[in-house]
């Protein structure tokens, strides 16, 4: 495993599927490991001994850590081609912050959908909705977020359109309802063979889901 | 490039995350205008170009905000591209600036600021307990990262020394304030080392607020926020 590129990550994974896209785009050869969460390999302990999480990115026996950091190194060391990242600094600065947002706000809003306590959904229902509508109105009535070309921050929020029907089942809404214009950019999106390659099928995440709350003993 | 744009920062001196954006903007040699946000009562200006967060720090280059200090440092970096340099250029040891700016900001500061809630030496204790891990981790980083070198960049301050030294004044303050060691110099010697060469280091000095100072400002803050939602 010295040379090559190695891919921690667990199919359903909002991070992991950012990660997939950026090495599709860049067209990496890359070996694809899953991981099973609830018995995470010593591979996974030995290269992310203080998180223990994925997405891990393995270069040359190396690991790099945390989607956005990942995406960003792909993007640097595979530098001569199909850039994932604008070349303006203040549009590098405007996709850095709202990947962060994406990354911070809208999993946790997420995943408080599934796993809240009925007493709480309604609470978790409008927080999530609330950070949808903000990212919404950021998309405007661009094709992308960041204009013309498809970007970092589409490629961190893309997938979240794979969780879409879970989040609608669980919280007993309709983010299409909510949030027209995810529809029109996600099938922009989903034309991009990076990205329909890179995307789980959404009936796959809803039975993950189901299947992990019993394990957690929520269901 | 940036050079030539009109640079204003929009912050509070005593916050550490505008001390970050002060100390890049230093490292640059870049001149810009201070504007003095007023906390307990956000500003228009601050409200419509943080939205998102309302929060300081906010960087504007040309009037265009950017939001977020570890975003703001990288951008920095990236809109002044000349030596000094913030983060390092080899992408695996970017990589693993970013990795631990994270944590810093993710998971060790957060503990900081629950030893500060924390009520009473007990509690307060069992928030220093947690924090051991961490710390030692830190430690750990330092050595690896720094290569014998003084700092986490080498031999000049860094992305790194600049996220984890800002923090430094409001922990000293609360080392005062409580009486209690956060950052033990006998089981982090190497990071007590970095500690004063970051402190008394000529980028830095005029800009991390001197403890003494943060701990009187700390206790006017509580008392106009306890006035205020009175």
């Amino acid at each position: 495993m010295a040379d090559g590129v190695v891919l921690l990550d667990t199919y359903v994974s909002v991070f992991g599927m950012r990660v997939r896209i950026a090495l599709a785009e860049k067209g990496i050869q890359y070996e694809y490991k899953e991981e099973d969460l609830v018995n995470k390999s010593p591979l996974l302990l030995q290269m992310n001994p203080i998180h223990k999480k994925i997405p891990v990115l393995i270069h040359n026996g190396k690991p790099i850590l945390e989607s956005l950091i990942i995406v960003e190194y792909i993007d640097e060391v595979w530098k001569d081609k199909s850039p994932l990242m604008p070349s303006d600094p203040y549009k590098r600065a405007h996709a850095r912050f709202w990947v962060d947002y994406i990354g911070k706000k809208v999993y946790d809003a997420g995943r408080n959908i599934w796993s809240s306590k009925a007493e709480d959904q309604e609470a978790a229902n409008k927080e999530f909705i609330d950070c949808l509508k903000l990212l919404e109105g950021e998309l405007g009535d661009k094709p992308y977020f960041e204009g013309e070309n498809f970007g970092l921050v589409d490629m961190a929020f893309i997938p979240y359109y794979s969780w879409f029907p879970t989040f609608d089942k669980f919280g007993k809404f309709s983010i299409e309802a909510e949030c027209p214009k995810f529809v029109a950019w996600a099938k922009r999106c989903m034309q991009k063979e990076s990205v329909s390659k890179s995307l789980v099928d959404p009936e796959k995440v809803y039975d993950f889901i189901v299947m992990f709350r019993q394990k957690l003993g929520i269901a | 490039m940036a050079t030539g744009s009109v640079v204003k920062l929009l912050g509070v001196w005593a916050s550490p995350f505008v001390n970050r954006v002060e100390i890049a903007l230093k490292i640059k040699s870049v001149e810009y205008e201070f504007i003095q946000e007023t906390l307990l009562n956000k500003s228009e200006l601050l409200l419509k170009s943080n939205p998102v967060y309302k929060k300081i720090p906010v960087l504007f280059c040309d009037e265009k905000p950017i939001c977020e200090s570890l975003v703001i440092l990288q951008y920095i970096d990236e809109a002044w591209p000349n030596s000094p340099f913030i983060l390092p250029s080899d992408p695996y040891d970017r990589a693993i600036a970013r990795f631990w700016a994270a944590y810093i900001d993710e998971k060790w500061f957060p503990l900081v600021v629950e030893f500060r809630n924390a009520e009473g030496k007990e509690a307060k204790a069992a928030v220093l307990e947690k924090m051991s891990e961490g710390n030692l981790l830190l430690e750990e980083a330092f050595i690896k990262i720094s290569k014998g070198k003084s700092f986490f960049g080498g031999e000049r301050i860094g992305y790194l020394d600049i996220v984890l030294g800002s923090l430094l004044g409001w922990v000293k303050a609360h080392e005062i304030m409580d009486e209690m060691k956060i950052l033990d110099d006998i089981k982090m010697p190497s990071l007590a080392e970095w500690d004063e060469r970051f402190c008394s280091d000529k980028v830095v000095k005029d800009i991390i607020p001197q403890p003494e100072k943060l701990v009187e400002v700390y206790r006017k803050y509580h008392k106009m926020k306890k006035a205020t939602s009175n």
